[in-house]
């Protein structure tokens, strides 16, 4: 691999992790307001406003950087960075078609779970350094939500990595066949509902829940560390939204998968984070107690009986 | 799943209390199922996600009912408050509406003339003259008292309300704005049909007052040369005659 290649991939990769986070986030703005009998944002950029966020972008770059007195100041100025980068290079080894990644990793679906992992850190040190008690319990409340919920993801992860035989993303796709998606439905499940948890999206934003802790861990960000922060969660939907489709939907397989793989990968993982943005809309936050039965209760047990039913598929197979 | 995870569906809170039975009404399909349908507690959490999820997605294939305002003008029924126009020539300067308003926003300025008598021998008039009219919009809470109590019709509602200011001083409409605001009041809206007609139409329909048998006749005895009371309609013209100059 030349040097001009390695650029040139690691450029492609920048952009596309910088433009997909936006046109989810636009897609949300759009199709949320239209849930609730809404237009959303209609003048930015003059049609349907779609330039909306990167008016919000400009909007929190003039915003002061503020660091509280009490703050641990380096630790609170590293964390969007931390929470905001894992995405950045869990997105460089997802394969968007067979040859179209940004770095071709053996062990990628192991990679993507373990880097996923690091993001929460930054939340971690955000509500540790503000100095502010919301902050801290929003912090304390993600590290049980991480705690309970990276379970259910490994194992639906080793699930398919089972059938497939190989925990190459690529491999992974190149196995995969359509009667999957009944065989590995409750593992789907179970990792979609833990992803969400993950990303701390409604119905699991109990560590951002406005009404009691303010806005958790971010409360003490402005500006543009505040607007790192709103992209680490879009940038965390797009991650785990291709993730999925690479895992459960057959990645770029499809009519025309030759021409057209990069465009079935994206199209079925916008259709995912439709479905992410759906969920918050139609449902409620959960309390804290209940979030943390689910994942031990139903999501453990549920991803175990998938680990066994594969288990069963791939010996029967042979 | 119910069981384990209760409270999160959401139209759990909206359901009906268990109470004495009535008869739970035919299932309809439509917007309110969730309230009309037996307790949620039987359908459990799942189905409850369900209908939250199909909720939200008709809502999206329906039209938004938005008006986009500053692109399309709100159609405003007459009646809208938006702003008080002064029609200058009604006003006597009687100070009632600056008097009732509870803001006392409303700032008149007025002086008194003298008319000189125009016949001779004559009395000079005196007439009030309005120096200045304001009302201060930064303070006014839209009541309407003062277009309620104004006795010569001088003050109207116009439905006309984009007249923000970036200083609050400008708010402070003088005379001739206020005056301006009148070509934008609408006319009076129609009466409803079978409804009374208005007073000054009324007050112009009504028959000629008949006047008793006993009375024209006494009135038209004491006028020398007057011809006797006539049956009929003739009565009260005969009356109505009498009565002007003698009163």
């Amino acid at each position: 691999m030349s040097a001009l290649e390695v650029v040139v991939r690691a450029l492609v990769t920048l952009v596309g992790f910088l433009v997909l986070p936006l046109i989810v986030g636009q897609t949300e703005h759009k199709v949320m307001a239209h849930m609730q009998g809404r237009l959303g944002p209609m003048y930015a950029g003059g049609f349907h406003g779609w330039a909306q966020l990167v008016a919000d972008g400009v909007k929190f770059v003039q915003k002061e950087d503020v660091t509280p007195a009490a703050a641990d100041r380096w630790v609170f100025r590293l964390a969007p960075a931390v929470a905001l980068i894992p995405y950045l290079v869990a997105i460089c080894v997802i394969p968007l078609g067979p040859h179209v990644v940004g770095a071709q990793v053996d062990a990628g679906a192991l990679f993507v779970v373990a880097v996923a992992g690091v993001g929460i850190l930054g939340t971690l040190m955000a509500g540790w350094a503000s100095a502010n008690k919301y902050s801290l319990l929003g912090a304390m409340r993600s590290a049980a939500q991480l705690l309970s919920y990276e379970l259910p993801i490994v194992l639906s992860v080793a699930s398919v990595a089972l059938a497939a035989g190989t925990l190459s993303l690529g491999g992974i796709v190149g196995q995969w066949s359509p009667w999957w998606l009944l065989w590995q439905l409750p593992g789907a499940v179970c990792f979609l509902t833990a992803a969400l948890a993950e990303l701390q999206r409604p119905p699991f934003d109990m560590p951002v829940a406005d009404s009691e802790i303010v806005f958790g861990a971010y409360t003490e960000y402005t500006g543009l560390r505040f607007a790192f922060f709103l992209l680490a969660e879009y940038a965390g939907i797009v991650v785990m939204s291709l993730f999925f489709t690479v895992l459960f939907l057959g990645g770029w397989r499809g009519p025309f998968a030759d021409q057209l793989g990069v465009v079935w990968t994206l199209l079925k993982g916008l259709l995912v984070a439709v479905v992410i943005i759906w969920f918050r809309v139609a449902w409620p936050r959960m309390r804290e107690d209940q979030l943390q039965r689910l994942a031990w209760v139903w999501l453990v047990p549920i991803a175990l009986f998938q680990v066994a039913l594969t288990g069963v598929g791939v010996v029967v197979r042979r | 799943m119910s069981d384990e995870v209760p409270d999160t569906a959401p139209d759990t809170a909206t359901s009906p209390a268990p109470g004495p039975a009535v008869p739970t009404p035919p299932r309809t399909v439509g917007r309110h199922e969730g309230h009309q349908h037996a307790p949620a507690r039987q359908g459990g959490l799942l189905p409850g996600l369900i209908k939250g999820l199909a909720t939200t997605a008709r809502t999206l294939v329906t039209p938004s009912h938005t008006t986009e305002y500053p692109d399309a003008k709100p159609a405003l029924p007459p009646r809208s408050r938006g702003v008080i126009a002064l029609t200058e020539e009604n006003c006597t300067s009687c100070m009632l509406c600056a008097r009732e308003c509870p803001d006392w926003c409303i700032y008149i300025d007025s002086h008194k003339e003298t008319i000189p008598a125009t016949t001779e021998g004559g009395r000079d008039r005196q007439r009030n003259v309005l120096d200045r009219f304001a009302i201060d919009f930064s303070l006014c809470m839209y009541c309407g008292i003062c277009i309620e109590v104004c006795p010569f019709d001088a003050l109207h509602w116009s439905p006309e309300f984009e007249y923000a200011e970036t200083d609050i001083r400008d708010l402070l409409h003088e005379k001739d704005r206020l005056g301006e605001w009148m070509q934008t009041v609408p006319p009076p809206p129609a009466l409803d049909p079978g409804s009374a007609a208005p007073a000054e139409i009324a007050a112009a329909d009504k028959p000629k007052r008949v006047v008793p048998e006993r009375t024209a006749a006494r009135t038209a005895a004491r006028p020398a040369a007057r011809p006797a009371a006539r049956p009929g309609p003739a009565v009260g013209a005969a009356a109505a005659d009498g009565d002007g100059p003698g009163a």
